[in-house]
């Protein structure tokens, strides 16, 4: 495999792994908002992403760092050309982490209020504005000769758009649920399992939706329909299992459903994409494509010789993370503030 | 203002008030590594007393740093993207390797320390922080290499109209990085250590829990000291190095115009008029611009009228002389506070030698206080000092900050985003500042009684814990 062809799939690895883990954490961030009817269980919430939120965001900063790298001429021209739908982002993912931090640091009401709202706030605006980002990317940019990209409004927003930061809002919430129907006991846990039935339809609705715009809107299945039928019937059939795990009370499974929902989705849009990066509307000529926006051959073999001796401890060392973390939140301890 | 000024705006004020947050952790988790330390070695609960009060400061500190840090991976593209196409290549590796090698560990293992005080056996969460220190340090040399190569580019060939890495163990061994990794690594070591003296001071000259200030202030003290002494000595190391590899930017902090006589004296203070190239003020000490240049009281050091004509004949026609003022206070700026940090820690390490902490001496106890800002004001000149002397380069000799920049985006973005990222990055000061006051006033007694109203991050071991 060239090693271009490498790095774009390491890069949509990365993209993909830190919507399925972050997916979970932006959920349950939402999930504060709907599920908790005291105190005490909105902080066994925040408990319960406690110990992965951090390392989960550093997915996306190593594959933003990884895109710098590998394609240079991509993140140029994706993070100059999203230049205000990021500076948001950037905003909303400053609140919500010092959020975490901040919000038991002062007992005073008005307080806690002000850090549980950007803790919502910071975990619905990134996925909305990533799903904008993506569905515009697939659907197409103005880019120029110059790799230049100069998008106006509606080149970013727009009905399509807007239908994927939706999917993806209502995926991450889907995702967030099945997780803390893993992560507490009691009532939250009935509650949390409830709410994932009834967004299951509503998000395969969505998806359904947004798929069915994609087939319209952009030429990825006319480019990889091939590969993109045999995953859009995959999904169907996750949602379908989603669905019969849910009422089973098979939570472990469950939660695998919905987060196989994140990584097909993310998976058929970078096979949609390959070997483009980034589709230009003016002209498809000047699409940023895995050839045209690669690092150097000697920049891409360090690159991959780095990525091959730490991976391997990245990923053994967050798993177990994980399994240290396993046991469920109780409140048999008292919780109040 | 155009869209350079503003890009520029923007990145001075988010570095340098993210490089407030960043060596707070790296000082922190080193002098917590230690204190945990000492606890399991000693199995003196105080130390483990210790390492969770300290570990409140660094705990606020670590979020800050990190989102802020998000935003500097980030504006490469947005605002500078045609150095980002131009370098990315070379720059884009060490971030990248920087997220893989030291940001999963941090961020891993500082979630495992948190967490896990009951969950992990001692050693194991001893391992935890030591391994956060470490990700920290890792961090700082892989960043520092990628702006090493700002400074100096090594390790690249220019081929299809960008720079291409060839040797990425030349960007390591980068003699701009073997200097200026340890001088900036043992100045946010001095910044964790002032931090802890400092609040250990104030809580001594108020009597309040003697013996557990006491230790803490000799820890401090003692790693403030040493990084002081070792800031010292790899600073003039690099300002050697400086003089090698871009003059214009010593002779620029020497409000140097013409080329020096030979012993060459030292400038203490000028009044600089940057306009018709002279100084109409200089206090001169004879023989030691020549020492801190060559470690020789002989040698001179070439003006920045000289270094002009020879960079015009070198990279055509053009202004390559920095702003000067800017450059020359900077680094008086950082060497007075850098001065002042030894005094204190000699003075300090004394008294705590002497045993005179318990019954402290009140004035200095409030200037130890007050010395909190010395690493901070010394960190800030120093940057600057580095940054505004290499202009107008951005990758010096190779491109130009005006060429750096992105040209799609407009200045009503780019004003917008300036506003809106200053005015969040000071707020955050401000809330990190006001909760650092608090915890420190807390002290340690409330926080055991009052621990399960604290923040659940924190205090994940005892009730809420993942049990």
């Amino acid at each position: 495999m060239p090693l271009n062809e490498l790095w774009f799939v390491l890069i949509a690895v990365l993209f993909t792994g830190f919507f399925f883990l972050e997916g979970f954490d932006f959920g349950v961030g939402m999930a504060t908002l709907l599920l908790p009817r005291s105190d005490g269980e909105k902080r066994i919430l925040i408990n319960s992403i406690g110990p992965f939120w951090d390392a989960n965001e550093v997915w996306l900063i190593t594959a933003a760092g990884a895109m710098f790298a590998a394609f240079p001429h991509w993140y140029a021209t994706l993070f100059s050309g999203y230049y205000v739908l990021l500076t948001f982002l950037l905003l909303a993912l400053i609140f919500r982490g010092v959020a975490f931090e901040f919000r038991g640091k002062v007992d005073k009401q008005s307080w806690r209020k002000m850090w549980d709202a950007a803790i919502v706030i910071g975990s619905a605006v990134p996925p909305l504005l990533f799903g904008l980002l993506f569905a515009s990317m697939i659907k197409g940019v103005p880019i120029g000769p110059d790799m230049e990209m100069t998008a106006g409004f509606t080149d970013i927003v727009n009905g399509y758009s807007i239908a994927g930061g939706v999917t993806l809002v209502g995926l991450c919430l889907l995702h967030g649920f099945t997780f803390i129907t893993l992560r507490v006991e009691g009532e939250m846990r009935v509650q949390a399992r409830r709410w994932a039935e009834r967004l299951l339809p509503i998000v395969a609705g969505l998806l359904a939706l947004f798929t069915g715009w994609t087939f319209v809107v952009t030429d990825l299945f006319e480019h990889r329909g091939n590969m993109l039928l045999p995953l859009v019937i995959l999904g169907s059939i996750v949602c379908v299992l989603a669905a019969i795990f849910l009422r089973k009370g098979r939570e472990g499974w469950a939660f695998g459903m919905t987060g196989s929902l994140i990584v097909l989705t993310f998976v058929s849009m970078f096979v949609g994409l390959a070997p483009r990066l980034m589709v230009s509307s003016i002209q498809s000529a000047y699409a940023l494509t895995i050839q045209n926006a690669a690092s150097s051959e000697y920049t891409l073999k360090v690159m991959t010789v780095v990525a091959a001796a730490l991976l391997p401890f990245v990923l053994a060392y967050q798993a177990w993370s994980y399994f240290i973390f396993h046991k469920r939140i109780t409140n048999k301890d008292h919780l109040e503030y | 203002m155009d869209i350079v000024d503003l890009a520029r705006l923007q990145f001075a004020l988010t570095t340098v008030l993210h490089f407030v947050f960043v060596p707070i952790s790296i000082g922190l988790s080193l002098l917590i590594a230690i204190m945990e330390t000492l606890y399991v070695v000693k199995k003196n609960e105080l130390y483990k007393k210790m390492a969770r009060f300290w570990g409140n400061f660094l705990l606020i500190n670590f979020a800050v740093g990190i989102v802020t840090g998000i935003l500097q991976e980030f504006q490469f593209g947005m605002n500078w993207s045609d150095f980002s196409r131009f370098v990315g290549d070379v720059f884009g590796a060490p971030l990248a390797i920087e997220a893989l090698l030291a940001f999963f560990l941090e961020s891993t293992f500082i979630g495992l320390w948190v967490f896990g005080w009951e969950r992990l056996s001692k050693r194991v969460h001893l391992a935890c922080m030591w391994l956060v220190s470490i990700g920290t340090m890792l961090s700082a040399l892989w960043i520092l290499a990628a702006n090493s190569f700002m400074q100096r580019p090594v390790g690249y060939v220019i081929n299809n109209g960008r720079a291409e890495m060839t040797d990425i163990m030349a960007l390591l061994t980068n003699g701009q990085l073997l200097w200026e990794f340890p001088h900036t690594l043992f100045a946010a070591f001095a910044t964790g250590a002032f931090l802890v003296t400092g609040i250990s001071a104030w809580k001594l000259v108020r009597k309040q829990e003697v013996a557990f200030f006491t230790s803490s202030f000799k820890i401090g003290i003692t790693v403030a000291l040493i990084s002081s002494l070792a800031i010292a000595q790899f600073g003039h190391g690099q300002a050697q190095y400086l003089v090698e590899t871009q003059p214009m930017k010593m002779a620029a902090s020497e409000g140097l115009w013409e080329t020096s006589d030979d012993p060459a004296a030292w400038t203490v203070i000028a009044s600089i008029n940057p306009e018709d190239q002279t100084n109409s003020y200089e206090l001169k000490i004879p023989y030691i611009l020549s020492f801190l240049s060559y470690s020789k009281f002989s040698g001179a050091v070439p003006g920045m009228k000289d270094l002009q004509a020879e960079y015009e004949q070198t990279y055509g026609p053009g202004n390559y002389i920095p702003p000067v003022r800017t450059t020359f206070w900077s680094f008086r700026i950082m060497i007075a506070s850098g001065s002042m940090m030894i005094v204190l820690g000699l003075y300090g390490a004394y008294l705590a030698i002497r045993r005179k902490l318990g019954n402290p001496n009140k004035l200095f106890m409030r200037l130890m206080f007050a010395a909190i800002a010395l690493p901070f004001i010394g960190n800030t000149a120093g940057w600057v000092m580095t940054e505004v002397g290499r202009q107008p380069w951005t990758v010096f000799g190779l491109l130009r900050t005006e060429d750096s920049v992105s040209l799609n985006v407009s200045s009503g973005q780019l004003l917008f985003s300036v506003i809106s990222f200053t005015t969040v990055y000071l707020l955050l000061l401000c809330l990190t500042a006001y909760l650092f006051a608090r915890v420190a006033r807390k002290g340690t007694i409330e926080e055991h009684q009052e621990r399960d109203k604290d923040d659940p991050f924190d205090q994940g071991d005892d009730s809420i814990a993942l049990k």
